[in-house]
């Protein structure tokens, strides 16, 4: 298990385009990966879930991910939150 | 156009119905009926039958109306025939009389001499312009074949395409039986039609309806699913792109990026489909058409809900904000 911490950077937040992202980003990994918001987690591999998590400019969000690639799923997805999903 | 020269008797030929109906037939110079017609365009030869023939346009269909088959009449009285002689030396590819109207005895001769096919119909020379104007211009108009399926579904035409075996025949039919028409399979001819409409149409009206599915052979539409089920040609409005699915390559999740493809230089929506077991093809494709005509009628799905969650996001992050400060309330 590898746990994240990021915060969200982007202004508009994670709308439609960089929830794609994450879960084009998080499908190509074998491990499980979660999206916490508070009380919420969610599956990262599923677009709807990542979207009703509602993750506005300046959330913290941690990222989990377990299996045989966690390492490198946690990094990867870390990388999409630190690069604001390419957006600005 | 094709390889294939479009002659007179083509022209001849063609089964046109109701308002596009030319009402044409040959009343002499049969010799010429295999004149080649080479340019979708039409010439009133009044001032070459005045004797002026600088820049005479004998390439085109000359189109004799009242005013030019009173003049002949009163050549024909005087007997000035130097005029036919002059205008058969050149290859016309057909004379038209419009208003059933035909010429004198001297203008057949010259033009049964010369093999250049005098042709009449019922109707009035404007009628008949802009008509057969209509009809050149879709044989003329630029021409490709694709290997696809082309369906008629929710009245949006789709051209389903995919390498072979992917299962388009199938899918097509699986979209007949459940009440939407088939235009062609497997060879798609396409015409671009005043340089923006795709009519897409079946390669041949003899192969055309029939379907090859594997294990059954070649099947009947018309006769198995009834005339409803068929249709003879549809604007291509959607290309439908089937492939089978690979786990490397990134399929659209969202629907807010358009892909088109290009067409005869006419760009048309595409989606890639990827087909894998436990995907119903049918009902994506159905689903995909009303989602097509939503997006004409300025609905579309996809942007809205970005949009919305936009919104929604915005008032999460406005209410933080209050929510925060200290001074808030």
């Amino acid at each position: 298990m590898t746990e994240r911490l990021v915060t969200i950077k982007n202004r508009a937040g994670i709308h439609a385009r960089p929830a794609a992202l994450i879960v084009q980003t998080a499908s190509k990994f074998a491990a499980k990966i979660w999206l916490e918001k508070g009380s919420d987690k969610i599956n990262a591999k599923s677009i709807m879930g990542i979207i009703t998590l509602g993750a506005s400019f300046g959330t913290p969000i941690r990222i989990t991910a377990d299996g045989a690639d966690e390492e490198g799923a946690a990094a990867a997805i870390e990388a999409l939150f630190l690069s604001r999903f390419e957006e600005e | 156009m094709d390889d294939k020269s479009f002659t007179v008797l083509d022209l001849l030929d063609l089964d046109l119905k109701e308002q596009n109906a030319l009402d044409i037939r040959c009343i002499g110079g049969r010799k010429g009926l295999s004149r080649e017609i080479s340019v979708p365009d039409l010439n009133r030869p009044g001032l070459a039958l005045s004797g002026f023939f600088e820049s005479f346009a004998w390439q085109r269909l000359q189109i004799f109306g009242r005013g030019e088959n009173a003049y002949l009449k009163k050549l024909e009285e005087e007997g000035k025939t130097e005029t036919y002689e002059k205008l058969f030396s050149y290859p016309i590819p057909a004379c038209i009389f419009t208003h059933n109207l035909a010429p004198g005895r001297d203008f057949f001769k010259y033009a049964e001499a010369a093999g250049c096919p005098l042709i009449q119909t019922d109707l009035p020379s404007s009628e008949f312009t802009s008509r057969i104007l209509r009809v050149l211009s879709d044989i003329f108009a630029p021409q490709t074949s694709l290997h696809g399926v082309l369906v008629e579904v929710y009245g949006i035409g789709i051209l389903i395409t995919g390498d072979s075996g992917v299962g388009k025949s199938e899918t097509a039919l699986e979209l007949i039986e459940r009440g939407h028409r088939l235009v062609a399979d497997d060879v798609v001819e396409i015409r671009c039609v005043n340089g923006s409409i795709l009519m897409g149409q079946g390669a041949n009206k003899v192969i055309g309806h029939h379907m090859e599915i594997r294990g059954l052979g070649i099947i009947n539409i018309t006769h198995l699913f009834g005339v409803g089920a068929i249709r003879d040609k549809k604007q291509i409005q959607l290309v439908c792109g089937l492939e089978e699915w690979d786990s490397e390559k990134v399929y659209d999740r969202i629907g807010t990026d358009e892909k088109t493809l290009e067409i005869l230089g006419v760009q048309v929506p595409m989606l890639e489909i990827p087909v894998k077991p436990g995907r119903n093809i049918p009902i994506i494709i159905e689903t995909a058409s009303m989602n097509e005509r939503l997006k004409k009628m300025g609905y579309h799905s996809a942007k809205e809900f970005n949009q919305n969650i936009l919104r929604w996001l915005e008032s999460e992050n406005a209410r933080a904000v209050y929510f925060n400060r200290d001074d808030y309330l």
